[in-house]
């Protein structure tokens, strides 16, 4: 399997300071968030790549680099083989744009609630002046809804039946990679059920692949052929999803797994994990996850650790075996 | 048997519209006893959230209770007045919302507003209230809480305004607490640290708690006993580990089914057809039959059974009876 995308050192730093004449005043420095560090992974073709952490890990902001939202501040995302931020060549850009989707978190926000549903679906296509006839009512056919739904507004459907809607945008200019930023967070679990259902049939018909965000882990592990899990805008560990679940090599791993509720887990007594993440304009020194770590060292405290493979995984931390 | 701290029979909320009348609760009951948690769950639209506004005597007008009782240790408190019930929370009923940044107050700080909700419902002094507000802050784990009481909310994070907001519920020694989504908008491990704290509270203080919530994981994890609503009714009602293992009512068994499970790697989910009816479209007959696949004449004609109907356990004419093999019902 060849990859399709290739991220590599990407980094991401947002400029979160107060207007200059404040911090003239004031007298503080630039404040500079680092919501992605040095971040290296690669999307084989055809499979699910999902990048799972709680809030502030930079998953979002990866997802949006890797579709052209935001500009990386260092490192390359290729697609392909094209570097959508310094590729040159108009035709190859426009080539891999019409190849790259992104369905969003939140059906209600992510429609034109003043566009007929025809005119949203065929959006992708007609900006690129390609052929739009009949291509609305098929694609909603295609992920479950009626033709007849081309002419209604999206304020005429439930949740469910938006993302539906979101996904037929998505399929609309034939990609070959879909983004997909907590597609089901927003929606309830039976219909999140009928989602990703829909989301596996249309990956095996067409041959799709996603680079899938979200915090749940159970809807990861469902969904997933690899997973990555950052932490803090690193990325802490990434392999196969079974070893994964099997056998988590990162402390942060091990400690998300500890923590997430579970279905059977009747009366479980849980040790939460200590403390919360930390602040990303001032981040720890060396290891990210030290100060909430058991296994902390000295090393730890100064020595940012590199990613490093262990078989099938590669995982950063010192300790890892 | 001693009285259960929150007693709730038949309780109706409708809320009047210009397309007619609507209930978005219908005939529920349930009891909870002191240092149990009860487990509401449900998608949403199901009634949940309305359940506890309606218990509390928090229902956003034209929404009122129009049936039924609510009894607090056996007092009914359904239809006290308005001054009255302002008494009661706070001292005999706490509760905990979702979005703790929206529940404080943002122009006072911490101190100030545990101060006030001690001094209102307990024979205490200043000092001795800002002592005991300490103290409060220390019990739900803010660490150097007699530094941080002067802080505002906004300095806290989300989680350690989740603590706040939980010390200020309990702060009066309520009976009962009504924890509406505790942790939905908390990150996994500090969601983990929540559901724990609130755990122990209960245990110690033998409170009465309901948890609204929507993840089945949570509820698995935190509850004694489980209440499954849908479309306003209570679908089922029963100790969490037989609800949740051995459903009874299909909406359960559907929704358990329908939840990616831990360990059970990729395979086909299944999928309860159709989404929940809206309030003012109620299909004839029992809420669920259009989604329904052991629907039946009667389903169709006679009107959502209660739980107390049918045994106690589901709202159902023809309950699941063996356990529903999760395997095969996803195959």
């Amino acid at each position: 399997m060849s990859a399709l995308v290739s991220v590599r050192g990407l980094t991401r730093v947002f400029d979160v300071s107060k207007p200059w004449l404040n911090r003239v005043l004031e007298r503080q420095p630039k404040a500079l968030l680092t919501a992605v560090s040095e971040v290296s992974f690669e999307v084989a073709e055809r499979s699910v790549y999902a990048l799972v952490g709680e809030s502030g890990s930079g998953k979002s902001t990866i997802g949006k680099i890797v579709v052209g939202l935001l500009p990386p501040s260092g490192g390359h995302v290729e697609i392909a083989g094209v570097d959508l931020a310094t590729e040159t060549d108009g035709a190859r850009v426009d080539a891999v744009r019409a190849e790259v989707q992104m369905i969003f978190q939140d059906p209600y926000a992510s429609l034109n609630p003043r566009w007929r549903v025809r005119d949203i679906v065929n959006e992708p296509v007609r900006a690129r002046g390609g052929d739009t006839a009949g291509l609305a009512e098929r694609l909603l056919q295609q992920v479950g809804l009626a033709a007849e739904d081309a002419d209604r507004f999206p304020h005429e459907f439930s949740g469910g039946q938006r993302q539906r809607i979101c996904i037929a945008r998505a399929l609309a200019s034939g990609p070959r990679l879909i983004v997909c930023d907590e597609p089901t967070s927003a929606l309830d679990v039976s219909v999140q059920a009928q989602v990703l259902n829909l989301m596996s049939d249309l990956r095996e018909d067409l041959g799709l692949t996603y680079l899938f965000i979200s915090h749940d882990l159970t809807v990861v592990q469902h969904m997933a052929d690899t997973i990555g899990v950052l932490y803090l805008g690193r990325l802490v560990e990434e392999a196969p999803r079974d070893r994964l679940f099997e056998a988590p090599k990162h402390p942060y791993t091990r400690m998300l797994f500890d923590a997430a509720p579970r279905m059977d887990g009747f009366g479980r007594e849980v040790d939460p994990p200590k403390g919360e993440i930390p602040d990303p304009i001032n981040p720890p020194p060396g290891c990210a996850f030290h100060p909430r770590c058991p296994l902390a060292m000295e090393r730890c405290k100064r020595e940012r650790p590199e990613m490093r493979s262990l078989g099938a995984t590669r995982v950063a931390c010192h300790l890892a075996e | 048997m001693t009285t259960p701290v929150l007693s709730v029979r038949d309780l109706v909320v409708e809320i009047p519209t210009r397309k007619g009348l609507l209930r978005p609760v219908d005939r529920v009951s349930f009891d909870i006893a002191a240092g149990e948690i009860l487990g509401v769950v449900g998608e949403s639209g199901a009634g949940k959230s309305m359940t506890g506004n309606a218990v509390i005597g928090l229902l956003d007008p034209p929404a009122r209770i129009a049936q039924g009782e609510v009894l607090l240790s056996g007092q009914p408190i359904q239809n006290i007045g308005r001054e009255a019930l302002r008494r009661l929370r706070g001292k005999r009923m706490g509760m905990i919302f979702q979005d703790p940044l929206t529940s404080l107050n943002p122009l006072l700080t911490v101190g100030e507003q545990l101060t006030e909700t001690i001094l209102e419902h307990l024979p205490v002094g200043n000092a001795e209230a800002r002592r005991r507000a300490i103290a409060a802050l220390e019990e739900v784990g803010i660490p150097a809480a007699a530094a941080r009481i002067d802080s505002y909310p906004h300095e806290f994070s989300g989680g350690m305004r989740q603590r706040v907001v939980i010390a200020l519920a309990l702060c009066a020694e309520p009976e009962l607490v009504i924890a509406d989504e505790p942790t939905t908008a908390l990150d996994v491990s500090v969601q983990a640290q929540i559901v724990a704290l609130l755990k122990r509270l209960c245990r110690e203080r033998g409170v009465a708690v309901m948890l609204v919530t929507h993840d089945m994981g949570v509820i698995a994890e935190a509850a004694d006993r489980v209440a499954v609503m849908y479309a306003g009714r209570l679908a089922e009602i029963g100790p969490v580990r037989e609800v949740l293992t051995a459903a009874r009512h299909p909406y359960t068994a559907g929704l358990m089914a329908s939840t990616p499970l831990a360990g059970h790697g990729r395979r086909r989910l299944r999928q309860i057809p159709g989404a929940m009816p809206r309030l003012g479209a109620l299909p004839q007959g029992c809420a669920f039959h259009p989604r329904c696949d052991r629907a039946e004449a009667r389903c169709r004609q006679d009107p959502t059974p209660r739980v107390e109907d049918c045994g106690g356990r589901a709202a159902c004419w023809f309950p699941l009876s063996a356990p529903a093999d999760r395997q095969e019902a996803g195959a």
